[in-house]
This record gives structure tokens, C-alpha cells and sequence, in this order.
């Protein structure tokens, strides 16, 4: 996939730090030197392409609620059914295939402990494994900005 | 200034968690559909910021769609005594995007450091791994490298308590 320099300059500028006025769109395309409209359309066209997840919050785990990151051990060959059964509890945000024993990693978060604990259970018997629970016990680094390394800088298109 | 009851900052919350609505006026479009004002959208957004409940606010993106490809989770094996050090030494380099510690969970799990490395190939994630490892001798540390090999679901954790919030 080829960016253009304005998806480049959002993306490595605008992980953190997202404006807090009423025309938060308006600021980044001045400080961008275009329109307000191209950053709104430049930004839609990254949701399409699935590189922007979202614009908005990512939460501290701790504070916002419950979460914990779990695996489950399953045979290679039925890995995408039980991935599926993980993926439609709507308590699941990430779910990995990974190369171990422990070869399905998920991370599930809930309003309540209470919740947590409930929604592990039910995985461990929707999936009929044994759920290997992992909760962070201490954050070293949270930080989940990340700058990203764009081949050489293209003409930008428009 | 910020006068939200329980249940407006609950709404809130489980809004921007989201997304902001990609248009002009995108705290206005949240406020209209909560019934409160523009104002105390942004200022709650701000003061949650403030408390640490969010940690950034931005654009949340999928590393594989910029073409980082290799996601590894590396877990270490240390000794209680080393834990803290060693974790700081990895939390401070560049391509290290996550560093905590979790539980033991023996006698399947034997691993208490986990760090996260994204980079465009598993070659580069093994190298760059190899030079942290070698710079600041951590090569007798028993690890493990998992690399990713598919991604089923990623997105932003949904702690609304809304039934409908799907």
C-alpha cells in the first residue's frame, strides 16, 4: 500500500495528542498547509483501507475497566473454528494465531472483574479448552504510539 | 465547568470509545447525540485525560496494514531479583511497543516478562531482538519468540457496559 504524504504526516503525527477544539480537522490542515476537507477525506479513505482502526482513546486497561491477556492450545487444523467462536464473544478485542503450543493469544476486557472472570469461563466452554489466564501484573511501557517508517516520501497524490 | 452526571459521562465513554465521527464538527455530532453540549464533550474528554484514564487520544492504527507484518511477543523467564531491571532496559528501546509483567502459570507457562516487537519482517524483529539482547547481555535469559501468523480480530477494548454497545 502507497501513502501519500498527508496520510504519512497524520499517522506520525496524530497517534497522541489528537486536537480538543471544535474543528480539530481544521487545525491539523493548517498545520498540514491543505484543506480541512482533505484531511477529513484522506482519514476516511485510511478507515476504508482498515490502516486507521479508529480516531479516538486508547484507554488505560487498569483504569478503564477489566482485561487480561489469555491463550488456548489448540490442534493446528481446527485453529480458525475455535478463533471464531473467540472472535464473536464481544469481550475479545485482539486474537492472535501464534507460533507455540499456546497457539491462540486474545485479549478480553470487561466492565467488572466479575465480568472477566465470567466471560473466561464461558470462552473455556464455548471452545472446550483450558484458557491459560495471563493478566498484567505491571506495566513497564504503555506508550502504544508508534512512528512509522514510510518508504521514501512519494509525490503526493490528490 | 464539567457538570455530566454518571450516566452522560457512561455515554460518552461509549462513544468515543468508538471512534470520533470523521466530520467537521466531531465533538458537536457526539454532543447532539447525547443531549449535551460541545463544551463539556471536550472538557470531560480533556479531565479524562488529565486523570490518566486515557492514555493518548488519536489515530489508532493497524501496524499490518503499514506493511509491519512481524509482530512478535517475546517472553522472558527472569528471576524475581531481575524482572525490574531488565524490563526497564527493554521498555526503553525503540521497537519495544509494549513491556509487562504477568504471572507464572506452572507448570504450563513458565514465562513472567512479555515485550512486544512489530517490524516488516521476521528477519528484522530477529536481529533487532539479537542486538537488544547482546547490548545489554541478556542472552542467558531463557525466551521465547512468538511471531504472529494470523491476526483474527484487532481492535480498541470495548469496557462500555452498554448491552447494545456492540
Amino acid at each position: 500500500m502507497e501513502f501519500d504524504l498527508l496520510s504519512q504526516q497524520l499517522i506520525n503525527s496524530y497517534q497522541r495528542d489528537f486536537p480538543l477544539c471544535d474543528r480539530p480537522f481544521l487545525k491539523l490542515a493548517q498545520q498540514f498547509g491543505v484543506s480541512e476537507q482533505q484531511v477529513l477525506t484522506t482519514l476516511k479513505t485510511l478507515k476504508k483501507n482498515g490502516v486507521l482502526s479508529r480516531l479516538g482513546p486508547v484507554f488505560n486497561h487498569q483504569q478503564a475497566g477489566s482485561s487480561t491477556l489469555a491463550a488456548v492450545a489448540v490442534p493446528a487444523n481446527d485453529i480458525d473454528r475455535v478463533a471464531e467462536i473467540i472472535n464473536n464473544f464481544e469481550q475479545i478485542n485482539h486474537n492472535y494465531a501464534r507460533e507455540h503450543h499456546y497457539n491462540l493469544w486474545f485479549v478480553v476486557t470487561a466492565p467488572t472483574p466479575e465480568d472477566l472472570t465470567q466471560a473466561l469461563t464461558d470462552i473455556g466452554d464455548a471452545t472446550a479448552c483450558e484458557v491459560l489466564i495471563l493478566p498484567m501484573e505491571k506495566s513497564h511501557h504503555i506508550d502504544l504510539s508508534f512512528t512509522v517508517c514510510f518508504k521514501p516520501v512519494m509525490e503526493q497524490v490528490s | 465547568m464539567m457538570t455530566l452526571s454518571a450516566d452522560q459521562q457512561a455515554g460518552l465513554f461509549a462513544a468515543i470509545e468508538q471512534g470520533l465521527p470523521l466530520v467537521e464538527r466531531p465533538y458537536l455530532a457526539l454532543a447532539e447525540q447525547l443531549a449535551i453540549s460541545e463544551m463539556a464533550v471536550i472538557s470531560t474528554i480533556e479531565s479524562w485525560q488529565t486523570q490518566g484514564l486515557i492514555r493518548r487520544f488519536g489515530l489508532v492504527v493497524r501496524h499490518r496494514k503499514l506493511g509491519y507484518q512481524a509482530n512478535a511477543m517475546v517472553v522472558w523467564d527472569i528471576a524475581a531479583e531481575d524482572t525490574e531491571r531488565v524490563a526497564d532496559l527493554l521498555a526503553k528501546e525503540e521497537v519495544v511497543t509494549l513491556c509487562y509483567e504477568r504471572p507464572r502459570v506452572l507448570p504450563h507457562w513458565r514465562y513472567n516478562l512479555f515485550c512486544m516487537i512489530h517490524g516488516k519482517s521476521r528477519e528484522q524483529v530477529l536481529k533487532q531482538l539479537a542486538d537488544i539482547c547482546q547490548r545489554h547481555q541478556l542472552n542467558k535469559i531463557t525466551k521465547n519468540v512468538l511471531f504472529s501468523t494470523k491476526a483474527y480480530k484487532q481492535r480498541g477494548g470495548r469496557y462500555a457496559a452498554t448491552a447494545n454497545g456492540a
